[in-house]
């Protein structure tokens, strides 16, 4: 079955691919992932608090307390090379290149569009050849609005499109007031790729010790759900490449994220459960689907149930939700 | 051949530049000022910088300079070229090796920053006195006086010493020049070439032990043989001397720098002569210079070779018109008829008399002197007066100049005010708090001038004796010419001060030049900062007709992201106002400095920087001030009106910054000072401080416990010690049955606080409703001062709790005084709780020797002493003898105790009949074991002193001078993982071999904390250090496994911030065992590099990772049969890189090694684990109960 697909403008052979995780930083992991036919690895995120804290941080805890006291003008060895933390992301993507022969798609974290995005060129010349920008971002300024809250990753988008070359996917929440006209914006800002959606870590309370903590849970298949109605609705409307990022376990998952539009299917949890092995079930599985129901390619069923294309869009929008309310209503009663 | 470079350094790093690429082999221990030049090399060698001969030299950190010594002997005996760096008391740990290199005429050049020696106190600066305790060794001493002679002898020197065979020690002053930035020529590798002959260096190896070519060396003589021998070495010291100026005259012809063994500057028909060596001759060649312009006939005569002293190169340099000659000696030896350089220089002209050589008069006069020591000030002033008691009818002998000696009466006065700096020197002073970066910017700013431009630039820095709150007083000299001004400005046309609190302490105009420039970094804007200085301020700036600027350095730094770092943005006004660059050229410059320093780290650091930069001048104001005062508001005085006499008339001078004019008489004559001084120095530098909640407050006490600096402490009371108590004070009802009825306060020192928020950080109380809100929180200092101070003020005066109604736990202990206060610590130090809680359980009878290190300098560096004393006046007793000696030296004290306590038991039971038999026997046999114990012991030993008043024997009055030892004391040996680990672990270990009763506590930091990061054997498998870059390779020393295979040492390792407890558990149990007791105390430390803070979390992380197991293994329990050792802490039960990822020391291996800090991080996980099994295998363990029979008699 020819499950090829086009991402970011890499021919694939197939779309499911790990999703930015620490699934990549493990070189063996990622070499097993390859083995078990990974098309791309996204890697772990670099974080903007990473790089300006740790510098930040550095400037506090290291360099307040140089020549300050006669008998100690520093307290550490000043290697002359010593560069704080991401460098050794950088390093690592020189690493992962020389180990793997897939693309190498790094992946960017951060809300603003300042000085940090410097390392979007840095990650293009360590041999990124692509590059995922996260835009994990929740305001909590009653002053800001929406508009502002889309500005800011439009504005991290084209900072970073004019610094690189390689194609720039966004990783998007959610959580926009208008996500149709939001992606659309994105595509014309120069975006080469949408991924749908980053999943927030969620706050929890800890009521013994009166603190907030936060977990990330791992998804599961009905976390799919909110990104099939995206991915569909958005399919078609744009040029950028798509990508489901959430909530794929099984092949029919990720068949349904095709179906509804994807180019790439990014899994995380399921790998992380089962092993790199799983990408080959899942791709298997999504091979065997297809032959059985007799599809010519991948790319036949690519898109079929987006917005634009399913015989009952309205299922995808408000009719949907009138439809399910009466049901649970009937179930109820 | 290449050009050579024009650079800007240190002394220190020109001196280590030549040494790394001359040598293959260096071994070193790190001391103070020479720790960087080790460092240098270090570092050099991790990066793969090769010598001239293009390999990388080996640098090795040994346990002490004497095994630092023993390994270049080693080395040299093998054949490698090798040095190593070192001063003061690690010199003279390594003379016995000395006597070996020197004794086998070995080719070796060792380079010394010149550093005091301990005598009556401990000094880290500069004078000749350890390098004149070598002068015997048979080593040659070659004396270099500015940076660029340190860079050029350090080539001379090892370039001599392959040609003579006579093992040379390169040295040049403390801190004047170790530690003094200037610009100089640096020699190229070709240079080096030129002057290192391969020949030399193959007959240097020729000479070395080599199996293929077997001899023998280090025989033991006899009385048949030894002398002659001794004296076969003879034509090799003889020529020496030529070797040397040979090796000169070579140098001359590469660099065009002329040196000689004796270089004269001056009239060449000087009558008075000044004869010196070290930075002081540079001095006094200024001096010379100015003097012969108005047409004395001086001179000055640099000795270059001091030993072997060739008399007759001296006598051809010295003028022979020369009739008045003074000889000054940067040292000082008691009892001597003069000092080294002068006995040298009598002696020699006296010879030359003998054989008619001497071509000078006749009835020519020599005197000596001294100056300098300890880096004292030596300026044109006092030269001046040297000279002058040179034309005195009948000059002074054996003087000193420098200080007012109003006691033996040899000092020289001199005009304080004279001076002879030419106007196109210019000169600036800034006085900056360490944490601000003001010394590093001009550093930087000295780098910017002196390399673009023609102008020479000097810097020298003056670091205060505290660690938390450090000011620096930094001193720029630039100008077109040579700069030998190698002492403090006293004129300077521009003064800067970088924190507005310092208009209160400091008379920073003093230094200022009328029509000079003032630049102050104030809150207050250029309207409003006048009416905010004290008059004395502005009295100066009317009289001096000042040009005032101001610059809200904290908001501009605010405002561009730079947090608290003002360093760039003073530098940027410095630049702006001085004039000494164009100003676009100047902000140029500077914004290329920040690319080259922080590029590495980071776009956003850089970003960050440049818009401090940019912003600075918008915010940059001069200011037009009145022509009269308009203050009101005098400086405070520098200590309280109740304070002792003594600190008034002396501690406050210092203080203020002028003990220089204090003269001899005003100081103890043996080194002893009195304690509890340090309350009276108030600081003031938190910014913030803790403000109580007593509404939630659970009482715990932990936040007096963690506190570093006494500066949180909580009270019980009787209510009716409430009256009269200030409108703010704070008081809540005790909360627990003990003390029932009573009140409870817990106060803070608002103006001895540092601002840790360690405190803040350890409070388990959160208030239900908002839960952000603790039972104490952070509040800015500056409103509360005042209110707090007085509220401190009447909680000091609240009685003391009856210490033997304490219950010994945390909350308990916190009751308890502590007799350790407001040291000079690092902000949020991990070490001082510990010794605070040693003090408040046992200070008012604890003896304690302290190792040379962080607490030593807390804990004894003047003006003022942290050690204090109950309302008894009793308290601890404390001496810092040395670096390597401490537990010794404590054991010492234990068995002089004993001798005391024996011989009082033994008059006390002569004296029976008349005292009385049953207070004698409840005297012999008390149980001391508890405060009530001891408290009725202290009330029977009153009885007894009441009963020996009463009687005239000599044994009674005897017995009166002894009988506090009939108390139980505790003897204390305290010290850092330098001491414990390393260079003290000899004497340690064996006093935990005597079993005498002996408290060692280990306050691990695992680095050499006070000398600045060098690796400990102490220091964890993985992390960084200097010395250690790229991760210490090997596990940390397991002290405490060591000892208990000795069976009968009590050993508890602990930290107070994962289990306090369990910590003042160990400390009682420690004090109670009879026998010797080591506590290993983790204590965190900035050199870790995080936010201190967070100190008490790491250490939870430490112990829950398994890493820093806590346990207490008692001997006590081996007799019952139980297992000695209990565990106090369970296996790892977090991942230990959840720990080690929080420190830069690991993190920084992370990222520049990452392959080896997986490697690293991986066996230190095994060593982590298996450590444990052990110990759980030793918890284990069951012995056979066995009562031994005097065991058993004195249990009936």
């Amino acid at each position: 079955m020819d499950l090829s697909t086009t991402y970011l403008g890499f021919r694939l052979p197939h779309p499911i691919m790990p999703g930015a995780s620490p699934l990549s930083d493990d070189l063996d992991t990622v070499k097993r992932l390859e083995d078990a036919g990974a098309p791309a690895i996204v890697m772990h995120s670099l974080f903007e608090e990473q790089i300006t804290r740790e510098q930040l941080g550095h400037m506090v805890s290291v360099e307040m307390h140089e020549d300050a006291f006669a008998e100690a003008l520093s307290y550490f060895p000043r290697p002359e090379d010593y560069a704080l933390g991401p460098d050794r992301y950088l390093e690592h993507i020189r690493k992962l290149k020389a180990a793997v022969g897939i693309p190498v798609i790094a992946s960017l974290n951060g809300t603003s569009a300042s000085g940090w995005l410097d390392y979007a060129r840095l990650i293009e010349e360590a041999g990124a050849d692509a590059l995922e920008l996260n835009t994990y971002y929740l305001s909590t300024n009653t002053w800001e609005t929406s508009e502002q809250v889309e500005r800011r990753t439009l504005d991290m988008l084209r900072a970073v499109k004019q610094n690189v070359k390689i194609p720039v996917a966004v990783k998007i929440s959610p959580y926009f007031s208008s996500l149709a006209h939001f992606a659309k914006q994105l595509d014309d800002a120069g975006a080469d790729g949408i991924v749908m959606f980053n999943r927030f870590y969620q706050p929890d309370i800890d009521v013994e010790e009166l603190e907030v903590t936060s977990h990330l849970q791992l998804s599961h298949s009905p976390t799919l759900l909110l990104r099939l109605r995206w991915l569909a609705i958005i399919s078609g409307k744009v040029h950028a490449s798509l990508a489901c990022s959430g909530g794929v376990h099984t092949p029919i998952d990720a068949l349904k994220a095709v179906m509804a539009g994807a180019h790439a299917v990014q899994m995380v949890s399921a790998l992380l459960v089962h092993g790199p092995g799983h990408l080959t079930t899942i791709v298997n599985g999504l091979s065997r689907w297809l032959e059985e129901h007799e599809y010519e390619s991948l790319r036949q069923a690519q898109g079929s149930m987006s917005h634009e294309r399913c015989p009952n869009p309205g299922a995808f929008e408000r009719a949907n939700y009138q439809k399910i309310l009466q049901s649970w209503r009937r179930q109820q009663l | 051949m290449p050009q050579r470079r024009m650079v800007t350094l240190d002394g220190n790093e020109a001196t280590a530049s030549v040494a790394h690429r001359t040598n293959e082999v260096i071994a070193i221990y790190p001391i103070t000022p020479s720790s960087n030049m080790g460092e240098w090399a270090d570092e050099w060698s991790a990066q793969g910088r090769k010598n001239i001969w293009g390999v990388v030299p080996q640098v090795t950190e040994m346990q002490s300079e004497a095994g630092a010594a023993a390994a270049v002997h080693g080395a040299l005996q093998a054949g490698s070229l090798t040095t190593t760096f070192t001063a003061s008391q690690g010199l003279l740990l390594m003379i016995p090796s000395m006597y070996k290199i020197a004794g086998e005429l070995t080719s070796y050049c060792m380079h010394v920053s010149a550093r005091t020696v301990a005598t009556h106190a401990l000094s880290i600066f500069g004078d000749h006195s350890d390098v004149m305790a070598c002068r015997q060794t048979g080593f040659a001493l070659l004396a270099s006086n500015s940076v660029q002679e340190a860079h050029d002898f350090a080539l001379i020197g090892q370039a001599a010493t392959l040609k003579s065979r006579v093992p040379f020690l390169h040295f040049f002053d403390g801190f004047r020049i170790s530690h003094e930035v200037d610009k100089i020529e640096e020699l190229t590798d070709d240079d080096l070439r030129a002057m290192l002959p391969d020949e030399l260096i193959r007959q240097h190896r020729q000479r070395a032990m080599t199996p293929d070519r077997p001899i023998l060396r280090g025989t033991a003589q006899n009385p048949d043989t030894f002398f002659q021998t001794r004296e076969a070495c003879n034509p090799f010291y003889l020529a020496c001397p030529a070797a040397v100026q040979q090796t000169m005259d070579e140098f001359a012809r590469l660099t065009g720098r002329q040196y000689h063994l004796f270089d004269y500057f001056g009239a060449a028909d000087a009558e008075r002569v000044i004869i010196l060596m070290g930075s002081g001759a540079e001095t006094v060649h200024e001096y010379v210079e100015w003097a012969m312009a108005q047409g004395d006939k001086v001179g000055v005569l640099k000795v270059r070779l001091f030993r072997p002293f060739d008399a007759g190169a001296f006598l051809a340099a010295l003028p022979p018109t020369a009739t008045r000659i003074a000889v000054l000696d940067r040292t000082k030896e008691p009892g001597a008829l003069g000092e080294p350089l002068y006995q040298d220089v009598v002696t020699a002209l006296a010879e030359a008399r003998a054989a008619g050589t001497a071509h000078i008069p006749a009835d020519a006069l020599v005197v000596g002197g001294r100056y300098g020591l300890s880096s004292k000030e030596f300026t044109p002033a006092m030269i001046k007066a040297v000279y002058d008691n040179l034309a005195a009818e009948r000059p002074k002998n054996h003087f000193t100049v420098g200080i007012m000696d109003d006691v033996t009466h040899l000092s020289l006065p001199f005009d304080p005010d004279f001076d002879i700096e030419p106007e196109y020197v210019r000169r600036a002073v800034f006085f900056g708090l360490g944490a601000d970066g003001t010394v590093g910017a001009n550093k930087n700013s000295i780098k910017i001038i002196a390399e673009e431009t023609d102008n020479h630039g000097q810097g020298y820095f003056v670091y205060d004796s505290k660690k938390a709150g450090a000011v620096t007083i930094s001193h720029l000299r630039f100008g077109p010419k040579l700069i030998r001004s190698h002492y403090l400005i006293k004129r300077a046309n521009f003064v800067a001060c970088h924190q507005y609190v310092f208009t209160e302490k400091y008379d920073m105009l003093d230094y200022l030049v009328p029509g000079g420039t003032f630049l102050l970094n104030s809150p207050f804007g250029p309207d409003e900062v006048w009416n905010q200085l004290p008059a004395e301020l502005q009295e100066q700036i009317l009289a001096k007709r000042v040009n005032f600027y101001v610059i809200d350095a904290y908001k501009v730094a605010a405002d561009t992201g730079m947090g608290v770092r003002i360093n760039t943005i003073m530098q940027t006004c410095f630049f702006a106002i001085s004039g000494v660059l164009p100003r676009d050229e100047a902000i140029a410059q500077i914004k290329k400095s920040i690319e080259k320093t922080y590029g590495k780290k980071g776009p956003d650091v850089v970003r960050k920087n440049f818009e401090a930069v940019d912003h600075t001048l918008a915010h940059l104001y001069a200011v037009n001030y009145p022509d009269h005062v308009t203050a009101t508001r005098r400086k405070p005085p520098v200590v309280s009106d109740k304070a002792p006499d003594f600190v008034k008339r002396v501690t406050a001078v210092m203080m203020a910054g002028q003990g220089d004019l204090l003269p001899v008489s005003a100081f103890p004559v043996d080194g002893t000072w009195p304690t509890a001084t340090a309350q009276w120095e108030k600081r003031s530098i938190a910014l913030e401080i803790p403000v109580w909640d007593e509404a939630i407050c659970i009482q715990c006490n932990k936040c007096a416990l963690v506190c570093p600096h006494a500066a949180i402490r909580p009270k019980v009371y009787d209510p009716k010690y409430l009256e009269g108590a200030p409108p703010t004070f704070k008081a809540t009802d005790y909360k627990a049955p003990e003390y029932k009825g009573w009140k409870y306060t817990l106060q803070v020192a608002p103006e001895d606080c540092t601002g840790c928020t360690i405190c803040v950080m350890v409070c388990p109380v959160k208030d239900k409703s908002n839960p952000k809100h603790k039972a104490i929180n952070m509040a800015p200092q500056l409103p509360l001062r005042a209110s707090e101070r007085e509220n401190y003020e009447f909680f000091l005066a609240l009685p003391e709790v009856d210490r033997t109604t304490v219950k010994l736990d945390v909350k308990g202990t916190q009751f308890l005084q502590p007799l350790f206060e407001y040291s000079g610590a690092c902000t949020g130090c991990g070490e001082t709780p510990y010794v605070k809680l040693l003090t408040q359980l046992f200070g008012d009878r604890a003896l304690i020797g302290n190792a040379t290190g962080c607490s030593s300098i807390y804990g004894g560096n003047l003006p003022t002493t942290p050690y204090a004393v109950d309302p008894n006046g009793r308290g601890p007793t404390w001496n810092n003898s040395l670096f390597e000696d401490t537990a010794e030296f404590a054991f010492g004290m234990r068995l002089s105790i004993d001798k005391h306590t024996d011989l009082a038991q033994h008059l006390l039971k002569g004296l029976a009949s008349q005292v009385g038999e049953s207070l004698v026997d409840e005297i012999l046999h008390a149980d001391q074991r508890d405060e009530a114990g001891l408290a009725a012991q202290r009330q029977r030993i009153e009885v007894l002193r009441g009963k020996l008043a009463e009687l005239a024997s000599p044994e009674a009055r005897m017995l009166d001078s002894l009988a506090d030892y009939l108390v139980r004391k505790s003897v204390w040996a305290v010290g850092g993982d330098g001491w414990a680990y390393d260079i003290g672990y000899g004497g340690l270990d064996h006093v935990l071999a005597q079993g005498r009763d002996v408290n060692l506590l280990v306050l691990d930091t695992e680095v050499y904390s006070n000398t600045g990061g060098q690796a400990s054997k102490a220091t964890p498998l993985g992390a960084a250090a200097k010395f250690a870059m790229a991760g210490k390779a090997t596990p940390k020393k397991d002290l405490g496994m060591i000892a208990m295979t000795y069976g009968n040492v009590y050993v508890a390792r602990v930290a107070f911030g994962a289990k306090d407890n369990q910590t003042v558990r160990a400390f009682l149990e420690a004090d109670s065992y009879p026998g010797t007791s080591l506590i290993i105390a983790y204590s965190h430390c900035i050199a870790h590099g995080y936010d201190l803070a967070y100190g008490c979390e790491q250490q939870k992380l430490a112990v829950d990772t398994g890493y820093w197991p806590l346990y207490r293994w008692d001997p006590r329990r081996i007799p019952l049969g139980e297992s000695p050792l209990k565990m106090d802490s369970s296996p790892g039960k977090v991942d230990l890189e959840k720990y080690v990822r929080n420190e830069t020391r690991y993190r920084m291996v992370e990222q520049l090694y990452p392959a080896n800090f997986r490697r690293l991080m991986e066996r230190a996980k095994i060593e982590v684990a298996n450590r444990f099994i052990a110990y759980e295998h030793l918890a284990k363990m069951m012995m056979p109960k066995r009562i031994t029979a005097s065991e058993e008699s004195s249990e009936n």
